[in-house]
């Protein structure tokens, strides 16, 4: 998959609390959720994210709470693919539970708010466009794509149970 | 190849593998899977959309905590979905508010946590299980919706870092303090992927809450699991509870278990720790506050120190004592059984006449539900597991964390204190 976009950059440690604070989790409608989007590290992310924006940022992206309201926040934004520098564990399950594509790359590092890159997945290739430059990103492990190959987690389930 | 780890073994046992690496992934049996009212949802129209029965009746517990007593309309619709669920497909392990508390002091409360076993929840702090020499891990809903469905959940075998305590606690540290000394010690990332295994000599000396308290908060540094091997404390513990052995299986990690780091921390040299905003990493030892940190708030509860020898704690500093002018004291038992018992033995008494407000138990401020929010501008001290950003309310305010002990006494003093500072 080749994915093109604008990025919007963060540090490290950016947990699920400031993804999607806990004041609006009395609702799992990934519409309301993406109104409140990065609402307490960045005010205006909600407003002016626009379709295929990427997210980029340091280590330990969503650390914190297993709420998947985070993943599915950032999804319903419109965000095509967040990159970062680790994640954590959960968030990093749950991303690829709801089918929002997430990598692991230090082109953090490059990037300044609105620069624009192009992600080749299935590579594993980063391109910085404003300068050409190419990052190394992870490849999603043999078993993780065999899910994808089932359809994700709910067709995984039904060929398990077969039904 | 070398041994395992505890952590590896319980995974190679339900998975039907005699023998497992770091890095392998499973498909393994759990024997408990559970959601709370904000996860659930989602986990349920899980199993609803594929249209099947849960695996076992008997294996998969719904615990509304988080925002219960509902707080507002669309809290109780998602109650609601919960409870419909429950009645639909007469499930045994639910309960309401009166009954319920919250999720991770309530398992193994109520005896439904053993050794051996693999347990998935669909609540970040499902770690805190480890305590009793589980595998517990906190999974998002779709996770534990196909855990629902299924009976599985597959797992990428974790390294393990073996932390080992040695010497005598201090006067006023508790399991609290052990763990955030850990945590400002190896970051917020530290064993992130991995398993915490916890032992040594003053591990074997903690206390079964103690212990929960410590797994609870490993997954604030970045863990899988935290674990601690079955001890005469743990046996003790379920025995309390009408379980015997035999009703369960201890594992041990080998002595050529592979480990990818070892580390030893001496107890003696640690003090009360207090975590400052806003990461739980952000941890000094109280005698190295450099300025009076003022409080608005102190919050002594949630699933890292709400059981009842928490509260026993706070108890010991505020008897006799009054919370500071214009500092709010909350405290909330985290389950019914704790309030029972605390009730019983004059807890409520001394917290009343010291001007603190007593909840039935909830997850409430801890994550900023409801309850005790913060305003701008405004610190809470707290016994919870988390101080991020907007955690307890206002993204500007601040959250400090600590033991009870600390909270009580700096309820009284206004200002983050040292226990002694109030009990003299």
């Amino acid at each position: 998959m080749k994915i093109k976009g604008r990025v919007w950059v963060y540090p490290d440690n950016v947990d699920t609390d400031v993804i999607i604070p806990a004041r609006y989790l009395n609702t799992s409608d990934p519409a309301e959720l993406a109104k409140h989007c990065m609402e307490d590290i960045d005010e205006n992310f909600a407003k002016e994210v626009k379709e295929g924006d990427i997210i980029v940022a340091g280590y330990n992206f969503g650390s914190g709470s297993s709420r998947e309201h985070a993943p599915i926040a950032i999804k319903a934004s419109g965000v095509s693919c967040v990159i970062a520098k680790s994640f954590s564990r959960i968030f990093y399950r749950n991303a690829f539970n709801i089918g929002l594509p997430i990598l692991e790359s230090n082109v953090v590092d490059e990037l300044e708010k609105g620069d624009e890159i192009e992600v080749d997945t299935s590579e594993g290739k980063i391109m910085v466009l404003k300068n050409g430059k190419v990052f190394k990103s992870s490849v999603i492990p043999e078993f993780m794509q065999q899910l994808i190959e089932s359809g994700g987690l709910f067709g995984y389930a039904k060929k398990l149970l077969n039904v | 190849m070398g041994g395992m780890t505890i952590s590896q073994k319980i995974l190679a046992a339900k998975s039907g593998n005699s023998s497992l690496r770091a890095g392998d992934i499973v498909l393994a049996d759990v024997d408990l899977a559970f959601a709370n009212d904000i996860t659930a949802p989602i986990s349920i129209d899980f199993v609803k959309r594929l249209g099947v029965d849960v695996f076992d009746r008997g294996k998969i517990a719904l615990i509304p905590d988080h925002f219960t007593p509902n707080k507002d309309i669309n809290s109780a619709n998602q109650c609601k979905i919960m409870r419909d669920f429950v009645k639909e497909r007469d499930l045994p392990l639910y309960w309401e508010s009166g009954e319920v508390g919250i999720e991770h002091a309530l398992l193994p409360e109520q005896g439904y946590i053993k050794p051996g076993m693999l347990i998935v929840g669909a609540d970040s702090h499902t770690c805190t299980h480890g305590a009793l020499g589980s595998f517990a891990t906190g999974m998002g809903s779709t996770d534990v919706g196909f855990a629902f469905a299924t009976g599985k959940s597959w797992f990428r075998v974790p390294e393990s870092i073996k932390f080992v305590y040695k010497g005598k606690r201090n006067r006023w540290v508790v399991g609290k303090d052990l763990i955030l000394y850990t945590i400002g010690k190896i970051s917020v990332a530290g064993a992130l992927y991995k398993s915490m295994e916890f032992s040594g000599e003053a591990i074997r000396e903690l206390s079964m809450e103690d212990r929960l308290t410590m797994c609870n908060m490993a997954v604030e540094a970045g863990a899988k699991n935290g674990i601690v091997e079955p001890d005469e404390i743990t046996i003790k513990y379920l025995e309390e509870r009408g379980i015997k052995e035999g009703d369960y299986t201890i594992f041990r990690s080998d002595d050529d278990a592979e480990y990818s780091d070892i580390i030893d921390i001496d107890v003696s040299q640690i003090e009360p720790q207090i975590a400052f905003p806003h990461l739980p990493s952000n941890t000094k030892g109280i005698s190295q506050i450099e300025r009076d940190i003022k409080i608005d708030q102190a919050f002594i509860g949630s699933c890292t120190n709400g059981r009842i020898s928490d509260l026993r704690e706070a108890a010991r500093v505020l008897k006799g004592n009054k919370v500071a002018k214009y500092v709010r004291l909350i405290i909330i038992p985290a389950t019914v059984e704790v309030y029972k018992q605390a009730l019983k033995e004059g807890l409520f008494d001394i917290f009343l006449e010291a001007g603190a407000v007593i909840s039935t138990p909830t997850c409430g401020p801890c994550l900023g539900g409801y309850m005790g929010i913060l305003a701008d501008g405004e610190v809470c001290i707290s016994t919870s597991n988390r101080n991020f950003v907007g955690r307890m309310g206002s993204k500007k305010a601040y959250v400090y964390l600590s033991s009870p002990a600390v909270a009580a006494a700096s309820a009284v003093a206004g200002k983050i204190v040292h226990p002694d500072e109030v009990v003299k």
